[in-house]
């Protein structure tokens, strides 16, 4: 086990070099610098700016600069001038982690047991009431639904506020709208697994021995039938924490998300990299986690 | 009693094709076809937009501007006196373009790059493998987001874009289907008959893996509209005067407090069009009797 993480571990140091070293050639290459946005600025003001940013040094030295900031964190940002990448980060990180935190709950406490019910039963109502609330949420996808709801409860009921993150209430409909997208998933992949589980022979066995309904489920389905979702969950999961860029863009949330699209725009090279880097580590950290659930979900996998 | 003269009785069973199967199945699947014919009816419509619509798309009406709507303007207009439902018809030209241009892109690196992976096997095959793993665990939205960046916004770029992250769930799959193929005993027959490598693959391969590609394909086209609305949505997609309908679902939702149908019916239009799609791809799942993962 403490092998086959570290072995792990080590592979991810090269996938994250591929991201950086992609990420920094991308940014830098892509028409427009960073103060291009700006109106005219005088080639002298230029140069100097160029200079205080070490955008002037070769490619190469510009290359192992970006490649140490990023494990420092010490880059200035371009923007947002008197703060550096790590800074950003830890500040706007712990808003994109409550709301994913609380997203992922409301999904799967929707979402598993919806897909429970309509496993136990398939092709009847209690299958069809919630696929197809599912098929729905998969369907409105979170830019849609996100605009909706904030006509619907905010604007025309005066419930919450419309944007922002100050008052507990504002953690609301974020929460609900990314939550019940994740939920449509994590309903149909329980349905699949659940019903792939209950045709197995040992469930069978099981039933004839007279274990419980409740057993069976508890004792021998469960554990096979959350496969799918646990193999689901590791991306999903990643994504929701580091941030959903369009909810927060929504809701105006000052969350990681927002950042990173307000530093590609802005061709805010450290404040990319640095975003990009930190989610490709979660992502990678996330993967793993799933690895090693599966591993213990499923006899069958073994942690080489 | 001479054996040939005697009639047949009974009809000799006509052989039931995949296909034949398949569409017994689907037919069957009253949903799929109804979401397969509001498809082609919304793809026509916005194919034939110019003649539907006695509104040009960009025919500027300032001083009626957002009008709800009426009988002139059947789906309101929007702020700057645009009708909507021509701009709807127009916007979902390039939604369905993207759908189809990008899940051809992904269709195409996916099949190659996994049939070769497949066919060749070996060490090749491990490595392209490893590859595809690795792609896999890297942030797809944020390359798309850095893709759109580095190539601009030009739509054909855009295409190649999406597309160019949407190959790899295909690449695994074709890659399992012709490894397994290969070692199948009507395969080693065919090799044993001396037939040569390219009619085994026109022959029996690529009949064989179609099912798998074809559900595939249609549960992509979905997943690729989402991505170019999303990315219209953050505004790194299709650029003004055009408008896709992630972009118009942008511009209700920046102004849903005064003009709500700028909003709903774009998202209607788009949400519509997902629904039928994951569901004609469900059915063609059920129906060519294919275990594709959806991840």
């Amino acid at each position: 086990m403490f092998r086959f993480l570290l072995i792990r571990l080590l592979q991810t140091l090269p996938v994250l070099w591929a991201v950086a070293t992609l990420t920094f050639f991308m940014v830098r290459y892509a028409p427009g610098g960073p103060f291009t946005a700006e109106r005219n600025v005088p080639p002298e003001i230029l140069k100097r700016l160029e200079a205080h940013y070490g955008l002037d040094k070769p490619l190469g030295v510009q290359y192992v600069n970006f490649l140490k900031s990023l494990v420092t964190g010490q880059q200035p940002s371009i923007r947002h001038s008197n703060r550096t990448v790590g800074e950003i980060i830890r500040e706007s990180f712990p808003v994109s982690l409550e709301l994913g935190a609380w997203s992922l709950l409301i999904a799967l406490a929707i979402g598993l047991p919806a897909g429970m019910l309509a496993a136990q039963k398939p092709n009847t109502a209690q299958d069809y009431v919630p696929m197809s609330a599912a098929m729905v949420g998969v369907c409105l996808p979170t830019f849609v639904l996100g605009p909706m709801v904030v006509l619907f409860f905010a604007l025309k009921l005066g419930w919450f506020h419309t944007s922002g993150w100050n008052t507990p209430g504002d953690r609301v409909l974020p929460a609900l709208t990314l939550g019940f997208h994740l939920a449509a998933y994590i309903a149909r992949l329980t349905r699949g697994g659940m019903l792939e589980i209950m045709g197995q022979d040992f469930i069978r066995t099981a039933r004839a021995k007279g274990a419980s309904g409740l057993r069976i489920l508890s004792r021998h389905a469960l554990r096979g039938g959350l496969l799918p979702v646990v193999t689901y969950l590791g991306p999903a999961a990643a994504g929701l924490i580091t941030g959903s860029f369009v909810i927060e863009t929504v809701f105006n949330i000052p969350g990681l998300g927002k950042y990173f699209v307000g530093s590609v725009f802005d061709r805010d090279i450290p404040v990319v990299g640095g975003t990009v880097f930190f989610f490709s580590a979660i992502i990678l950290f996330f993967n793993l986690l799933v690895d090693v659930a599966q591993a213990w979900l499923n006899p069958k996998v073994r942690l080489e | 009693m001479n054996p040939a003269t005697v009639p047949v009785s009974e009809p000799v069973e006509a052989g039931h094709s995949l296909w034949h199967d398949a569409w017994a199945r689907l037919r069957k699947n009253k949903l799929a076809l109804a979401s397969a014919f509001i498809v082609t009816v919304l793809g026509l419509l916005c194919v034939a937009a110019p003649w539907v619509s006695p509104h040009a798309y960009d025919a500027q009406d300032l001083a009626l501007g957002a009008a709800p709507p009426s009988a002139k303007h059947w789906l309101g207009t929007d702020h700057l006196g645009r009708d909507q439902f021509t701009r709807l018809l127009y916007g979902g030209r390039v939604s369905l373009m993207v759908g189809a241009c990008a899940t051809g892109v992904a269709l195409t690196i996916g099949v190659l790059y996994g049939a070769i992976s497949g066919f060749i096997g070996g060490k090749l095959d491990a490595l392209m493998m490893r590859l595809v793993d690795i792609l896999y665990a890297l942030p797809f939205t944020l390359f798309v987001i850095l893709l759109t960046v580095w190539l601009g916004r030009e739509l054909w770029l855009l295409f190649a874009a999406i597309g160019a992250v949407e190959w790899l769930t295909m690449a695994r799959i074709v890659r399992g289907q012709v490894a397994s193929l290969k070692r199948m005993e009507f395969v080693e027959a065919a090799h044993a008959l001396g037939l040569r490598k390219r009619r085994i693959i026109l022959r029996h391969m690529i009949p064989n893996v179609l099912g798998p590609v074809i559900v595939y394909t249609t549960l992509t086209v979905p997943a690729v509209m989402l991505l170019e609305a999303f990315l219209s949505f953050l505004g790194l997609g299709v650029q003004p005067p055009m408008s896709s309908w992630g972009s118009m679902i942008k511009d209700g939702a920046d102004r849903m407090e005064e003009y709500w149908w700028m909003l709903v019916f774009p998202a209607g239009a788009f949400s519509a069009t997902l629904f039928c799609l994951n569901f004609l791809g469900d059915g063609l799942r059920d129906a060519l009797d294919v275990r594709a993962s959806k991840d």
